[in-house]
């Protein structure tokens, strides 16, 4: 398909298309019994096995699966990226820290599909010759680890992870690795100093994670619904994952992630780049509730540049979101309707920030709590009038000038909210007060 | 040395994890993790014995531990509620919740309650914006709250 960014054109149905994921969503754990029957479980990864390293590589870079986690690089590419031969000892990692604030979908995966990920991981690893893996997993998702532990169990008493993965000589071996409390963590260094032992401060790259990452060796690092989605890749192929997406190098389904202000708050999981942020808005999430007005939408966490209500017929893939001027993210759609004050809710964005700013790097520990007092400021109805241009010149002086994303994460949404909705914010200032309140 | 605060079945899980990772120091966030499942907190002997198993400095352990929001480093009540204030359950009413927590109970939060039943805090997105608003209660999430609902969860809890 060469047409970029073309308009979904079928008609809507109030029943979500076949899924991948989320047609195996229900109360429990999917078992290793049920994943073996329903969901071709781990014939994938005996296909892998059959093929060289390469050839799975190939596979998975066909397939145009874009990193789901939130940066949106391409695992193939990633995996590629390994050096063949190495000293020392290569290591393949699940991010499983889900924190971004609106993003949800990685812990349904784990709890309702546990396999997926791990045969996505042991996938993953042969590609890339490591033999040790860690699923990196927020602290918070204890019933997930559980889980995950049990899935891992079955699967290494089956044959399908541990030693002599079957009886082909290829030894994989996951632990799950608890995180504790820290955001930042989700970044992939981060996640490597924490995995080390160590706090979880963002490293200096290079050298990427590809050639020293994890105790030195090279590694690799992918998001849950990333890996969830190699199986299907090695299924059915890399050319007919890629075609699920409507935009050319963005292919598979997608978990969009909607919160907030709407009637049917939740995930849809649909052919990445087949929707628009007002469909999921209006049509799969029945709108706003109580009928009210939309005020605004951050489409992918609450990192991402805020759209105004006449911006929401952007097509909800990652290059469109990028072509004007925001980005998709994690997919995590957080709806605001009309009545909810835009200064109140930017000045939790940033207080979250700064509350997790690691604290490395100056512009990010001192711009996010700058930022945060201003935000108070205004919002308690002590702003000045140059208060305004002082956080925009702080955003300015945040973004992009750190060893991660963090402060940039802070950035984005000061400088969208406060052009994009400057009027909300003048108010507060005028008025000595929120006019919501 | 003192003697051992950590119960031998810390010990026996720290031994069945060591040959997962290619370090020691890697221990240091699971052995923190199970030390903290003992006690409910890490106290300075705890963190000095974990140094010890590690073969770290006490420092260097207070060092990684204090990054980390989820390690206690003061006792907490049998109920540690924390509820999420992040944006998608601050848009669906979660201040009112978090308020409504600390009148009930009488503290404010990051207190606990004198007969160390309950302890309140107020946590980061806790990656259930989909079913806000949500809380955990020590380990278990709840969700879809109202404060009807909160009510009753509080109510059973013994």
């Amino acid at each position: 398909m060469s047409e970029q960014e073309r308009p979904p054109e079928q008609p809507f149905e109030d029943s979500q298309p076949e899924t991948l994921f989320i047609q195996h969503f229900c109360e429990e754990a999917r078992p290793l019994s049920y994943y073996l029957k329903n969901m071709s479980g781990y014939s994938a990864l005996k296909k892998a096995l059959g093929m060289s390293s390469d050839e799975v590589i190939n596979e998975v870079k066909k397939a145009h699966i874009r990193g789901r986690g939130g940066a949106g690089f391409p695992a193939g590419v990633k995996w590629s990226l390994i050096p063949k031969e190495s000293a020392k000892a290569k290591y393949f990692i699940c991010n499983a820290d889900e924190s971004e604030p609106g993003t949800f979908k990685d812990r349904d995966l784990m709890r309702y599909t546990p396999h997926l990920v791990l045969e996505g991981m042991a996938i993953g690893a042969y590609a890339i010759g490591a033999h040790t893996g860690y699923i990196y997993i927020r602290g918070e998702y204890v019933r997930e680890t559980g889980i995950l532990q049990a899935a891992i169990l079955e699967a290494e008493k089956a044959g399908y992870l541990g030693k002599n993965i079957m009886g082909t000589g290829f030894d994989f071996e996951i632990t799950i690795h608890r995180g504790a409390g820290a955001y930042i963590c989700g970044e992939e260094t981060a996640l490597l100093n924490s995995l080390e032992g160590r706090r979880g401060e963002p490293r200096v790259k290079p050298p990427y994670p590809a050639i020293a990452g994890a105790f030195g060796g090279p590694t690799v690092v992918n998001n849950v619904e990333t890996l969830a989605g190699v199986p299907f890749v090695l299924n059915r192929g890399g050319d007919w994952y890629a075609k699920l997406g409507r935009i050319t190098n963005s292919g598979g389904t997608r978990i969009y992630e909607v919160s907030g202000h709407v009637k049917k708050p939740g995930l849809y999981e649909l052919d990445s780049g087949s929707v628009t942020v007002r469909q999921l808005i209006y049509d799969y999430c029945h709108g706003i509730l109580d009928d009210k007005k939309l005020k605004a939408v951050i489409p992918g966490g609450s990192s991402a540049p805020v759209l105004r209500a006449d911006e929401i017929d952007v097509v909800a893939d990652i290059d469109p979101m990028l072509k004007i001027g925001s980005m998709l993210g994690s997919a995590g759609m957080i709806v605001v309707s009309e009545d909810y004050c835009l200064v109140r809710l930017l000045a939790r964005i940033v207080r979250f920030y700064a509350h997790e700013s690691c604290g490395q790097c100056t512009p990010c520990r001192e711009g996010t709590k700058w930022a945060q007092d201003i935000l108070d400021r205004i919002e308690g109805g002590r702003g000045h009038q140059q208060d305004l241009g002082l956080i925009l010149q702080v955003a300015d002086n945040m973004n992009a000038k750190s060893l991660c994303a963090l402060a940039d994460a802070a950035a984005g949404p000061i400088i969208s909210f406060v052009t994009k909705f400057r009027a909300d914010f003048e108010a507060h200032i005028r008025g000595g007060k929120c006019p919501h309140a | 040395m003192a003697d051992k605060i950590l119960s031998d079945k810390f010990y026996s899980t720290m031994k069945k994890l060591e040959p997962r990772y290619p370090s020691k120091l890697a221990l240091l966030l699971p052995a923190l993790h199970a030390a903290q499942d003992e006690f409910g907190w890490l106290s300075s002997g705890v963190m000095d014995e974990v140094a010890e198993y590690i073969g770290i400095h006490p420092a260097q352990v207070r060092e990684v531990a204090t990054f980390y929001s989820m390690y206690n480093f003061k006792p907490v009540g049998k109920y540690h509620i924390k509820v999420c204030t992040n944006v998608s359950c601050s848009l669906r009413g979660a201040e009112r919740l978090l308020e409504h927590c600390e009148k009930k109970l009488g503290i404010k939060v990051a207190e606990t309650t004198p007969d160390k039943k309950f302890t309140v805090d107020e946590e980061e997105c806790l990656g259930a914006c989909g079913t806000a608003p949500a809380m955990m209660i020590n380990d278990d999430y709840h969700e879809n709250l109202d404060v009807q609902k909160l009510d009753r969860i509080l109510g059973e809890l013994e």
